[in-house]
């Protein structure tokens, strides 16, 4: 019995040490966002500077072009996880249900595209998109990220939907639905938790990608956030203070986004409640 | 309601048949079940009349009507599937309404189709519930209601009561018949359970690897099977067999087993003298006699409380007796029986009948 206990005290143990260092980092964002910058390097290593401020969040919003990234960054991850979303579902549903000519040809090719280092093809993706006028552009970046999101994506809903008995469509079919009404009616409504899993993945993959938004992207209108922080290094100093203020501001729709999503995630992680 | 026939309906995955050339008419109105072991083709041909699978070739038609292109929906035909495939976002009234507002029946309409169904089946109490906070009778019922409420031209059975208990099963069998009988409506029914095609069927048509072994009523199949495999098929515990060698007489024939036991038979078959034929008897057929012909060694004996089932060792081959005499529960080695010609199947050599008794 006390064996017991104690196996269950070092097992929430070890889950808060593995929190605590999860969320350290977070943590001392905070910090540094809300310490003044006189005491920034004065009061040495300190937990919880001995008093705070919210000038740098003031500073941020209004003197620097954070709003701007932020509005983008928002406008590409929000496009990107809708846009990736839509054509994943339709193309793992196909993967998951149909048998079709060159459907193994399409798997490799999508898992060929997942095998390289993403560096290797900055330098042609400019070389494709300069001449189309998509760099330094919004809509350019939507389209990488998309077509760097699909696969992976189309993998994760194809698995959601093997897990959708083909019955049910055949039911609804025999019902008398279409095919496309049945994968509407009956076969998105249970694949909400693989959609907002794929939804949640895309946009937070979207959302801090730094490489492509830093190469494709020139000047502060069409800058994304993560690009955006790195206005905040000068030559000659960073300014920490402000860099963390807006990297606490851009944590905050990734996590409402995730609040609103939750609820269906938590529904994937017990799903088998299609079973029977 | 409606009749569905098929004429030469066959289907092939590349140059792999699965099913070939059926023929069968369902007359509007009739019960027919479709029973063979597990991969003998009969849920496929379902699938293929349901318009769930292609048809490589022949015809099918619905009500006179050719719908080999037809697409499930504009068939006209419900069906209930082995998992139910209840729709599990759904409450029980809305999946049985489904089919209704995919057509865009009154609002009117559907809840009285939906009353009247749900009042059939006793499921009235449920029909606020998810199909998950449903037991499985009530799932099965579920799917019943919603092949029911729509008034198709056929009703389709794919297994529908192999997930259930015993139980259960033996209660929704007799539920179904009697829908059956109050609704009058043309049903193809798949099951592997042979009770289940006995107890259901205006018709049977047993399968075996891809093609129908023998259509006929229950008792037609269980009394004239046609060739061996609807012999060892239908009827538990099954048909036994054994071998033997035609002797032609004037009148009759005499089948000698392998013993030299002689077994005259009433008529003369037509087998050529001297022909290996195969014999055929139900346990519950064979009798036991202090002077019966054939000694058998008894190996098990399995009481089932209506009767017991020995099962015994006829030269060398096992052999089931049924038998509802309770003496013969005490241990013994060896028995003696009696085969009454008049009971007799006798098959030839490539398995088809030959003569009944």
């Amino acid at each position: 019995m006390t064996g017991r206990i104690l196996m269950t005290i070092a097992h929430r143990a070890a889950i808060l040490a593995y929190i605590v260092f999860a969320l350290f980092p977070l943590f001392w964002l905070l910090k540094v966002s809300v310490t003044p910058n006189d005491l920034l390097y004065s009061e040495g290593v300190r937990l919880w500077p001995s008093h705070t401020t919210f000038e740098h969040y003031r500073f941020v919003i209004e003197n620097s072009a954070f709003p701007t990234f932020f509005k983008n960054s928002l406008i590409v991850a929000c496009s990107t996880s809708v846009a990736v979303t839509v054509l994943s579902s339709l193309a793992g549903y196909a993967l998951s249900r149909f048998r079709f000519r060159g459907k193994y040809a399409i798997v490799a090719l999508m898992l060929i595209t997942q095998m390289f280092p993403l560096v290797m093809l900055v330098a042609p993706i400019f070389k494709m998109l300069s001449p189309l006028g998509l760099t330094n552009s919004l809509t350019g970046l939507v389209i990488v990220y998309t077509a760097f999101n699909v696969p992976f994506a189309t993998f994760l809903m194809q698995s959601f939907f093997d897990g959708i008995p083909k019955d049910l469509e055949e039911a609804a079919m025999i019902d008398g639905a279409s095919r496309f009404i049945a994968f509407r009616q009956i076969i998105l409504p249970l694949t909400l938790p693989g959609i907002a899993a794929t939804l949640g993945f895309v946009f937070t993959a979207a959302w801090s990608e730094l490489l492509f938004a830093l190469m494709l992207i020139s000047g502060n209108t069409s800058a994304t956030f993560p690009v955006g922080l790195l206005t905040f290094v000068s030559k000659f100093s960073v300014d920490f203070g402000q860099m963390m203020a807006a990297g606490v501001m851009a944590l905050i729709p990734a996590c409402l986004f995730f609040l609103l999503i939750q609820r269906y995630l938590v529904q994937g992680l017990t799903a088998g409640a299609v079973k029977g | 309601m409606a009749s569905i026939a098929l004429s030469r309906v066959g289907k092939s995955f590349g140059t792999h048949s699965v099913l070939s050339e059926v023929d069968l008419d369902i007359k509007d109105g009739e019960f027919v079940v479709l029973v063979g072991p597990s991969g003998c083709g009969k849920s496929t041909l379902l699938r293929m009349i349901a318009g769930l699978e292609d048809i490589t070739s022949g015809t099918l038609t619905i009500d006179g009507q050719r719908v080999n292109d037809l697409k499930p929906k504009d068939r006209d035909i419900a069906m209930v599937f082995q998992s139910y495939a209840l729709y599990p976002h759904m409450n029980v009234a809305d999946n049985m309404s489904y089919s209704l507002r995919l057509r865009r029946r009154s609002k009117e309409v559907i809840a009285a189709a939906v009353s009247a169904a749900s009042g059939k089946l006793g499921l009235d109490p449920y029909l606020e519930r998810r199909p998950k906070a449903l037991s499985g009778g009530q799932r099965q019922r579920v799917a019943m209601g919603r092949a029911i409420v729509r008034k198709p031209k056929a009703f389709l059975f794919d297994e529908p009561l192999s997930n259930l208990d015993a139980r259960l099963r033996e209660q929704m069998r007799a539920e179904i018949k009697r829908l059956h009988a109050e609704l009058g409506a043309t049903s193809v029914y798949v099951t592997h359970d042979q009770i289940e095609a006995m107890t259901l069927a205006s018709r049977i048509v047993a399968m075996n690897a891809g093609s129908v072994q023998q259509i006929g009523a229950p008792l037609d199949l269980y009394d004239r099977p046609a060739n061996l495999f609807v012999a060892g098929f239908i009827g538990s515990p099954g048909m036994n067999f054994l071998e033997g060698r035609c002797e032609q007489g004037p009148e009759n024939s005499t089948v000698v087993l392998s013993r030299g036991y002689r077994l005259p038979l009433s008529v003369r078959i037509p087998a050529a003298d001297g022909e290996t034929v195969t014999l055929g008897i139900r346990p519950e057929h064979v009798t036991v006699a202090p002077d019966g012909q054939i000694d058998a060694a008894v190996e098990l004996v399995e009481p089932t409380g209506l009767g017991i089932i020995l099962h015994l060792i006829v030269h060398g081959e096992s052999f089931k007796l049924f038998t509802t005499d309770r003496a013969l529960l005490q241990p013994q080695a060896t028995l003696r029986i009696n085969l009454p010609k008049e009971r007799l199947h006798v098959f030839d050599q490539s398995g088809n009948r030959l003569a009944v008794m």
